[in-house]
């Protein structure tokens, strides 16, 4: 090792050494050490490249703020992650770690020439440049730009991984396990109540680790609460978003720091609900704000504790101090105590307590008071700096190979705030803390404000000599936004937070600004010369830190993405080579393919079958509704446009189902089949919907009404059986029910056996044929489908699909409500004013049916249309015009919507939405389409057999 | 996550269970035969969009699938309080 390393102290186990590869390069570490104290360990600096002007980075810090190292972790194909912070990445043997947005490589780096050109990248550059002309932006700015400036590469493999989820309740939970969460935990230790700990590291401790002195009381406390039944404590885990009514979004990562693939779950997404919620994040240390703050070697005084303490490594083997806070000079004396060599402490402030300067003298450290760092020298590693005083402007330089900043401290409020807690100022801490809470939360320790680190100066940058330049004084380091850019953005009129956060991108990056918001804070308030409070102040929103999506997708994906609804039909469909397509969240048949056919082919065959002998039809998706109850015929009556007192039980009828605004939202067959009972149809994606208007009428208009409505649309099965011999096929499997034409008519329902199994027996059609629908018992449903198969081989019986099934509709000019209709279609509009009870006074959207809009000219009308090539078969969704010659844009009249190939008749068919399209009929109109302009002839709906001849045999 | 209670099945509940059903206390008129066209715009499109209390209806649809009213703040999006349907207007 190169001697960073310190001989003793740090939480590592120094027996169990580690191997691990960063970029190409084998180094040692000890289990115990994160992917950046080992690097450090090893000598190692550098770690990335910067966002915008590719400038060599190295730490900040020790923990999950860190901005600058951001590495990708490649444990194998699809395994690859991007942007993860090198402060928390745990070592194992084998760890492989590359670092990101350089080329060829992080020590020589081509992008680094807009580091060069960093004067011609102000704050809104991009927006400023590259507006002109708009066609280049595609092509040529968009891809240049993010291959420059840009995080890793995403993985474009499929994730192997899996992802758990769960759900947890809790009376107490503590988030962040530092001593104040420890204190709060050890209270609620051994009382009656579920208590939840959690916290991001691989330890519970939080700043705790850093001081070898809390050590014995650390794993006392651990001890007792691991001890304790009522204490679930989680490691590895983030609280990462604070949502509504004290429900906590937390991942616990589970198998990322083994050195094996493990079978288990990668990471565990925990929803956690709280009856109360104590905060314990500890709070931020912030950097300072000089010229070359983003050198290597310069980091947080508080960061080269940690990697001492816990780590036992040495951050540079002379280091400088520039403080603004006592915790600084504390921090210092810590590492001068593990072996650290200080070389001098710089304090922008000009008297500390002297207790301080005491101390610095003992341990021999030079002391600059009232003094400022003004420059930093070395490119990839500090090599020395140069200190000015802040009154006498005399300026020297000061060897050392790294600079801690002590910049003061911010409260982690990030929780907080997404619980919508308020904050307040306060001056003395120069940061927010939490004020009124909007939950059942306390915020505790640190993150409230309350900490013992001493005293510190408020301020907004280190203080610099005239003509200096401060040119790359960073502030937000992830989004390489310098002060510079900060103060343009207040000389360009951006007065609000909000504004200069988005036009200068500072803490827009995947940190949020943890280390930067506050700086900006100070900077923009100064230079707008009005208090901080006075400017605004930026919400946190969630995730804390960047999450995965895998954890966040859990189990939904493939085919638990959402669930698919399959009818008892479904395997038949399969075995037989069904060609399936989805209908809302079902899967239907949509056509049987013989060897050698095409959709057209198979489409054609199926419809001719049922039109000369006899299909079947899987009709199971349909919706179904069991209406039961005195006042069943009443609320029908109420719901729906036609009358349905005077239905006969054992009859049938079309039902039109309307909104209040008068327009069609579902339709469907219903059946009487008792006086106080009905058995309704649906269409197949609006069962849920229709269930629900009823449900919302009957509980909250018409309370009185003594209606049960029963979802019963998974029960049946049901099987149509149409075409000219479907009575022949059903006649010998059917016992308890006369089947001829005079005491079973079409529109009739009847009860009784087929195949010994209980039926429901609907004469009804829709394909213009003699047809029945088999409802039954839904277990039953493929058992009789195949009987029916066998028994109908002698009329050659053929399954059809959807798409012969939506032929065969169209044909007969029956609508399909969501195809044909589009919510602002009403029954005229249809075509069917023959569904509405004309003496009906009131019945759901009766009285928008005389709307002065609803009865104004004008409007779309369902009419056929016949194109005058016949071969032509229009394509759903094209718009039709009634004058070709005009100029463009057109005036469009309509759209087409249902065109299909009949083979009945020989010619295509189509259906269309055309603006007073009833006046229109036999009128020729145009459907331009890219290739050439179609003429097609309005015409009635119904194609094949206009009498209905066929339906009444 | 909200939590909701249901005034039906007197428990809170998360938000999940339930769908919002609209602005509440609007009744369809007894007969719609007799309104105006402006008393029937009035019913049909027309409702309230307050920065604060709102009543709105719910159902607790995936829970005993009843419909209730509700007082929810619109700014912070906290329930008030819900009742059963036919209740008077809190």
């Amino acid at each position: 090792m190169s001697g960073y390393r310190l001989s003793v102290g740090g939480r590592v186990v120094r027996r169990h050494a580690v191997t691990f590869r960063f970029d190409g390069k084998n180094y040692q570490g000890f289990a115990g050490d994160t992917l950046a104290s080992a690097l450090l360990a090893n000598g190692v600096m550098l770690f990335g490249r910067s966002f915008k002007y590719h400038r060599p980075r190295g730490l900040i810090a020790a923990g999950s703020e860190e901005p600058n190292a951001l590495v990708l972790v490649d444990r194998g194909p699809g395994r690859r992650t991007p942007n993860l912070r090198a402060t928390g990445i745990e070592v194992y043997d084998g760890l492989t770690a590359t670092s990101q947005n350089r080329w060829p490589s992080l020590k020589t780096d081509f992008g680094a020439i807009n580091d060069r050109l960093g004067m011609f990248f102000p704050a809104g550059f991009y927006n400023k440049t590259f507006m002109w002309p708009r066609s280049f932006w595609d092509k040529l700015y968009e891809p240049a730009i993010r291959r420059m400036a840009g995080l890793g590469d995403a993985p474009t493999e499929k994730d192997p991984d899996h992802y758990a989820s769960t759900y947890a309740h809790c009376d107490l939970l503590i988030i962040g396990a530092g001593p104040a969460g420890i204190d709060a935990a050890l209270e609620a230790a051994g009382t009656n109540t579920r208590v939840i700990l959690i916290d991001e590291q691989d330890e519970p401790g939080g700043g705790a680790l850093a001081d070898p002195s809390l050590w014995p009381w650390l794993e006392r406390s651990m001890k007792a609460l691991n001890d304790a039944a009522n204490v679930t404590i989680l490691t590895r885990t983030t609280a990462f978003g604070y949502y509504h009514d004290n429900f906590i979004g937390a991942v616990q990562r589970l198998t990322d720091h083994m050195p094996q693939i493990a079978d288990g779950p990668r990471e565990k997404l925990w929803r956690i609900r709280a009856g109360e919620i104590i905060l314990a994040q500890g709070a931020i240390e912030r950097p300072l704000v000089f010229e070359g703050n983003d050198t290597p070697g310069v980091m947080l005084a508080s960061a080269a504790k940690v990697f001492a303490n816990r780590y036992g490594v040495a951050v540079g083997k002379s280091v400088a101090l520039m403080a603004a806070h006592d915790s600084g000079w504390h921090d210092v004396f810590a590492l001068a105590k593990a072996g650290v060599g200080i070389v001098a402490i710089i304090d922008v402030r000009e008297n500390v307590d002297a207790t301080l300067l005491t101390e610095a003298e003992k341990l021999g450290i030079m002391v600059y008071l009232n003094h400022s760092v003004i420059g930093v020298n070395g490119r990839h590693r500090v090599k020395s700096i140069q200190v000015c005083g802040n009154n006498d402007y005399l300026d020297g330089r000061i060897a050392c190979d790294a600079l801690l900043m002590a910049g003061g401290w911010t409260p982690s409020v990030h929780l907080w705030s997404h619980s919508k807690g308020t904050l307040k100022w306060r001056n003395d801490l120069g940061a927010y803390v939490p004020d009124q809470a909007n939950e059942n939360v306390c915020s505790v320790g640190a993150c409230a404000g309350h900490w013992d680190f001493g005293n510190g100066a408020v301020i907004d940058m280190l203080p610099t000599p005239k003509g200096l330049t401060r040119a790359k004084a960073f502030v937000d380091f992830q989004n390489d936004v310098t002060a510079k850019d900060i103060k343009l953005a207040v000389r360009e009129g951006f007065r609000s937070i909000e504004h200069i956060k988005r036009y200068t991108t500072n803490g827009m990056a995947t940190d949020q600004g943890k280390t930067s918001n506050l700086n900006c804070l100070q900077i923009a308030s100064t230079a707008l010369a009005k208090p901080v409070t006075d400017i605004g102040i930026t919400s946190f929103r969630p995730p804390y830190t960047p999450q995965t999506f895998g954890t966040l997708a859990g189990h939904a994906k493939d085919a638990l993405f959402q669930p698919l609804r399959k009818s008892p039909i479904d395997g038949w469909a399969e075995d037989n080579g069904a060609v399936f397509e989805l209908v809302a969240q079902w899967r239907r048949a949509r056509y049987f393919p013989k060897v050698g056919e095409d959709m057209h082919i198979a489409v054609n065959r199926e419809c001719v079958e049922v039109r000369s002998s006899v299909g079947i039809f899987d009709a199971s998706t349909l919706g179904k509704i069991e209406v039961v109850g005195p006042d069943a015929a009443e609320f029908l009556n109420r719901m729906y446009t036609n009358p349905w007192k005077a239905l006969e039980p054992g009859r049938c009828r079309y039902g039109l189902l309307l909104k209040e605004d008068g327009f069609i939202t579902d339709d469907g067959v219903s059946a009487r089949l008792a006086p106080d009972r009905f058995h309704l149809t649906t269409t197949t994606g609006g069962a849920a919907r229709v269930l629900n208007m009823m449900e919302d009428y009957l509980q909250t208009e018409w309370p009185d009404l003594n209606v049960w409505l029963t979802s019963t649309t998974e029960q049946y099965a049901v099987i149509a059986v149409q075409g000219p011999n479907a009575r022949k096929v059903l006649e010998p499997l059917v016992a308890g029910i006369d089947l001829s034409a005079e005491a079973f008519p079409h529109m009739a329902i009847r009860e009784g056996v087929i195949c010994g199994i209980p039926t429901r027996l609907f004469r009804v059609s829709f394909t213009g044929e003699l047809g029945f629908e088999i409802n039954v018992p839904a277990a039953y449903g493929r058992a009789l489908w195949e009987r029916l198969i066998v028994e109908g081989a002698h009329y050659n019986i053929t399954p059809y699909g959807t798409e012969a099934m939506h032929v065969l509709r169209a044909e007969k000019g029956y609508i399909i409500v969501g195809q044909d209709t589009d919510g602002t279609v009403t029954p005229h509009d249809a075509g069917l004013d023959w569904a509405v009870g004309k003496k009906k006074l009131d019945f759901v959207g009766r009285r928008s049916l005389t709307r002065p809009d609803i009865v104004a000219p004008g409007r779309k009308q369902l009419v056929g249309l016949l194109t005058d090539d016949s071969n032509l078969v229009l394509e759903e969704g094209a718009q039709i015009v009634a004058d070709p010659n005009q100029p463009v844009p057109m005036k469009m009249i309509g759209h087409v919507t249902s065109s299909y190939w009949s083979e009945t008749l020989g010619r295509s068919i189509a259906m269309a939405l055309i603006a007073g399209g009833h006046k229109r009929l036999g009128e020729t109109l145009y459907i331009p389409m890219p290739d050439k302009t179609h003429t097609a002839k309005v015409s009635g709906m119904v194609f094949y057999d206009t009498q209905g001849a066929r339906l009444n045999v | 996550m909200i939590l909701i209670h249901c005034p039906y099945c007197e428990e809170k509940r998360p938000e999940i269970e339930f769908a919002n059903a609209g602005q509440a206390h609007i009744a369809r008129p007894v007969d719609p035969a007799t309104q105006t066209d402006e008393e029937w715009k009035n019913y049909l499109f027309i409702r309230a969009n307050p920065r604060g209390r709102h009543h709105e209806r719910w159902r607790h649809i995936h829970g005993c699938g009843r419909f209730f009213n509700a007082v929810r703040d619109t700014s912070t999006d906290k329930f008030e309080t819900t009742y059963k349907a036919g209740e008077p207007r809190r």
